[in-house]
């Protein structure tokens, strides 16, 4: 089989399974993809040697019945790898090799699958554009120079160019479901306390979630059905009754109520994009479900609010990279001067930008006034959604207020580059499921992404309204494979 | 009870003033292993053998907290007759440095496990109530060794993440005299309750004192003074002795108390400047998002409740009322857990004919004296509650005199030996056959008749030579109430 690297995560398991491909075969077509892909940039550390060894070992002794036999799969270079590099996209953790793995990654890996290597994000997934990386930009499979939305732009990015069958990313304030929409693949975050936070380099506590990356909702319903577990190890796993997303996928969303909130159309947005949210509703409608007006009052504070919370959560999380125990280390005159010189030459503009926003909010006399009010707010922007769902069983919204743009475009503004999160923040704030689809693409032929909110564990309700608008929507990703040579 | 003998103030030529001190008390709690890690607490351990990876603040890593310290602190809040909060929440305490691996300590800051409750003092002139303004739970920082090599600092961890427990007083204590009081009453609670081992060589025990002067009889408090990690009670004394006398000396001299943070300086015997309040951290406390907040049931309390030993009040209380004791007695016996279980072991091994105020005379006296030469706890006593019980009841039903009972008890310290056997082997039987006795007596009155012919004239203090010896020649055993009942019949 020559396109194996074609194939969706759904189709090569089923390959495998029937001995139609080994886990060799299959490992391989991704490794030399991934080779001539090095322009893309999307990998930070490559562990191709490895994969392959465990891909034969798989193939002596191939157990057919796990969920990801022998798949190869690169991960975002957040969660941390028992003896691979792992770096959060920071010159701070260059030379940092867990002796542990992510629990999620351990679900994965549990599973028959195996690992390719650590794909670039936004330096501790601080960005929207993965341009913050200390690894340098990567690029959009879509178009030359353009942006693959961040943090997780590594991992759109190799979905998108088949780099990997499939991928996990996190999202703080969109970083799964912004990249998605950037590079025309599927992204889902999940509830917070859906997915364990063990092992994953934190930026903020409370808005952190690990999800997959998809080509198709299929296969992200398959691997969140893997990666989500209850873990004692993280005090705020949530033990619920989890779904088996993929086998119970339907594409059966009759009589499904689904809100349209007034307050996401926001001042200045392209018509583009009003047109692919209409665009949305009328395939929803077509799949029988019925869409709604809801009001969702408070979203415009969810941006401010977010910039509060999750600066303020990442200033004390960053605090251990401090070169006293791992990673970098500048040489210093003491103790102060060591760690004045490791944390400007370790950390990039963004993330001491961040860490300063966050030092000032909770600073004693802005306490009250910032982080506290922001708390607050939190609250209410919850408050909007319960009061939604009182009416609607999903909510449906444009992913990103724009298509992907081009490398640098938003470096210097870095309020404009926080516009992008603009629809996907509130969800990271009251802790809910949403899931980013490939819906359409503008005038430049880029993608554009439709965004389904959920109830707090109703994973599978919008998987399966993403399943059956995907069938309707039919996208098809124009990528030309630009960069192989 | 007059209070007015015992205050404890500073005079200065015209002026009186009086001290004003709270204390932070840092409870190391007792448990196997860390607040929010698996690691052992063992004290003493090869430096970083009992880290992991949580407690070194690798990246990803989470805190789960630790249910048997929440136990343990909450059953010190019902030892101290505390409010316990049934929603407590942790906040990150956020300053850099070497042996604080996250860059912040978790504690709890607006909302901890225990609120107010209070602590009564046994002072030579009465009871004193101590507020207590609350408990929280703490995870303790490594340890930074600067003095190992002259370039490097050394980082041991094996402490970082060890539970402690904050017991904030209110400033109700007056002088150094119930500061000492206080710690040990607080350190004997905590005892009983297994929470704490008390141990303050080891670093389990330690407080930050709070101190201040203020004229005799004012009702403001004066400008506080923070004296940071004094860990024996006579440092605190000798800080607050020092501390006091400085404050009162920069009011006399009319200058002011700047509010900061102090070192008591153990060679020096004074206390110095650490950090001004203008220097003071900005520790930017916030809800910790690593972990939920923490809710524990009534019946969860309740439970703990019930597995709360009798405390050291109560015990005195019903020594008092139960064994006939003196207060003064009573405190003695049940300020240390050990000692009260000794002497209830020697009370119940006793039997029923029993003299248990001649038991608390041999305890307080040659017990804690063979104990204080030999630098033992009693709960390594070389004599066991059962033997120390049979030598008083031997005292008791006159088999020997309280004299060759301390003979006795000097055999018995060298391996425990049965008093019973050490007075058959020795022949130490005390006499009290009353026609031997006669006969001895006879022998004495004739070999010195002279004097028995001056008694009778009217020389009584001669009736002690006589008994003397009696006394000599039985070796010491004759029962001497057999003695004088019979010279006075005799003579």
């Amino acid at each position: 089989m020559s396109d194996i690297t074609k194939q969706s995560l759904t189709e090569l398991v089923e390959n495998i399974k029937n001995k139609k491909l080994s886990s060799t075969d299959v490992t391989k077509a991704f490794i030399e993809r991934s080779e001539k892909s090095k322009e893309l940039n999307a990998y930070i550390t490559e562990d191709f040697t490895s994969a392959l060894d465990k891909a034969k070992k798989f193939d002596q002794k191939p157990n057919l019945d796990l969920k990801l036999p022998g798949i190869p799969m690169a991960v975002k270079d957040l969660f941390c790898t028992n003896n691979v590099k792992t770096t959060a996209g920071s010159k701070i953790l260059d030379n940092f090799v867990p002796t542990y793995e992510s629990t999620v990654t351990e679900n994965i890996w549990k599973e028959g699958a195996i690992l390719l290597g650590k794909l670039n994000c936004d330096e501790f997934a601080m960005g929207s554009s993965n341009e913050t990386s200390f690894f340098g930009n990567v690029q959009n499979p879509v178009d030359r120079d353009l942006v693959p939305g961040g943090s997780s732009g590594g991992s759109a990015s190799a979905v998108a160019g088949q780099l990997t069958p499939i991928t996990i990313g996190t999202d703080t304030g969109g970083s799964i479901r912004q990249p998605a929409s950037f590079t025309g693949t599927v992204g889902l975050k999940p509830t917070y306390g859906s997915c364990s936070r063990y092992g994953i380099v934190a930026f903020a506590s409370s808005l952190d979630q690990a999800g997959p990356m998809a080509q198709n909702v299929k296969d992200c319903a398959l691997l969140q059905e893997v990666i989500s577990t209850y873990d004692p190890k993280d005090s705020t796993s949530i033990d619920f009754k989890r779904n088996q997303y993929s086998k119970e996928l339907t594409n059966n969303i009759k009589g499904k109520k689904i809100g349209i909130p007034k307050e996401y159309r926001v001042d200045g947005m392209p018509k583009e994009i009003e047109d692919l949210w209409q665009k949305g509703i009328q395939y929803v409608k077509d799949c029988g479900a019925q869409t709604i007006d809801i009001s969702l009052p408070h979203t415009s504070y969810a941006l401010p609010t977010y910039y509060i919370v999750a600066p303020a959560e990442a200033s004390s999380n960053l605090a251990r990279y401090d070169g006293v125990k791992y990673g970098f280390r500048a040489k210093g005159e003491n103790l102060i001067d060591m760690y004045e010189k490791t944390r400007s030459e370790g950390f990039g503009a963004e993330v001491q930008r961040r860490i300063m926003i966050g030092t000032y909010v909770l600073s004693s006399g802005y306490y009250d006034a910032y982080y506290l009010k922001a708390q607050k707010v939190r609250k209410l922007i919850k408050n909007d959604f319960d009061e939604a769902y009182k009416k609607v069983d999903a909510i449906l919204t444009p992913s990103t207020p724009s298509s992907a743009f081009k490398i640098g475009e938003k470096t210097n503004d870095p309020v404009s580059m926080y516009l992008n999160d603009i629809f996907t923040v509130p969800v990271n704030l009251a802790g809910l499921p949403g899931i980013s689809i490939p819906a359409g693409h503008d005038s430049k032929g880029y993608p554009l992404g439709l965004q389904i909110i959920g109830k707090a564990f109703d994973e599978q309700n919008i998987l399966n309204i993403a399943f059956a608008m995907e069938e309707k929507i039919n996208f098809k990703n124009k990528i030309t494979d630009w960069w192989i040579k | 009870m007059s209070k007015k003998n015992s205050e404890y103030l500073i005079n200065r030529k015209d002026n009186q003033y009086e001290v004003v001190i709270g204390l932070e008390v840092h409870a190391q709690v007792l448990s196997e292993s860390k607040l929010f890690s698996t690691s052992a607490t063992k004290f003493g351990a090869e430096p970083n053998t009992q880290v992991s990876l949580v407690d070194a603040a690798f990246p990803g890593m989470l805190p789960v907290i630790n249910e048997f310290c929440v136990k343990q602190a909450i059953k010190t809040g019902i030892g101290l007759n505390a409010k316990i909060n049934k929603r407590s929440v942790f906040d990150r305490k956020n300053y850099f440095y070497a042996d604080l691996p996250q860059g912040y300590q978790i504690s709890q800051f607006k909302d901890p496990i225990v609120g107010e409750g209070k602590v009564i003092l046994d002072m030579p002139d009465g009871q004193k109530e101590i507020g207590i303004e609350r408990l929280h739970l703490e995870q303790d920082a490594g340890k930074s060794i600067h003095d190992l090599d002259p370039q490097n600092t050394f980082v041991d961890l094996n402490r970082s993440g060890v539970a402690l427990m904050e017991i904030v007083s209110k400033p109700d204590l007056r002088s150094p005299d119930e500061v000492s009081a206080y710690i040990k009453k607080l350190r004997s609670i905590m005892r009983y309750l297994g929470t704490c081992d008390g141990n303050m060589q080891e670093g389990s025990l330690r407080a930050d004192v709070n101190v201040s002067v203020r004229a005799k009889g004012s009702k403001e408090f004066g400008t506080r003074c923070e004296i940071k990690n004094v860990n024996s009670i006579k440092f605190m004394q000798m800080a607050i002795e020092y501390e006091a006398n400085r404050q009162v000396d920069l009011i006399e001299e009319g200058k002011s108390i700047d509010q900061e943070t102090r070192l008591f300086d153990t060679k020096k015997s004074e206390t110095r400047s650490m950090r001004s309040k203008e220097d003071a951290h900005d520790y930017r406390y916030f809800p910790d998002p690593d972990l939920l907040p923490l809710e524990v049931s009534e019946k969860f309390i309740e439970e703990l409740k019930n597995d709360i030993p009798e405390l050291p009040d109560d015990k005195k209380k019903r020594f008092i009322e139960e064994f006939r004791l003196s207060p003064y007695e009573a405190n003695i016996l049940v300020s240390d857990i050990d000692t009260a279980k000794y002497f209830e072991e020697v009370v119940a091994k006793m039997g029923k004919n029993k003299d248990i105020k001649l038991a608390v005379n041999w305890i307080t006296g040659e017990l804690f004296a063979v104990l204080n030469s030999k630098g033992l706890e009693i709960s390594q006593s070389p004599v066991s509650a059962k033997n120390f019980a049979i030598l008083i009841n031997l005292i008791k039903n006159g088999t020997i005199s309280g004299k060759i009972a301390k003979t006795v008890f000097e055999l018995m310290i060298d391996g425990d030996k049965d008093p019973q056997k050490i007075v058959e082997e020795k022949g130490l039987k005390q006499q009290s056959d009353p026609k031997a006795l006669e006969a001895l007596i006879d022998k004495i009155i004739n070999d010195n008749r002279e004097k028995a012919i001056e008694y009778k004239q009217g020389k009584e203090k001669l009736f002690g030579f006589f008994v003397g010896q009696a006394m000599k020649a039985s070796g010491g055993k004759a029962n001497p109430q057999l003695i004088n009942e019979i010279l006075k019949k005799k003579l």
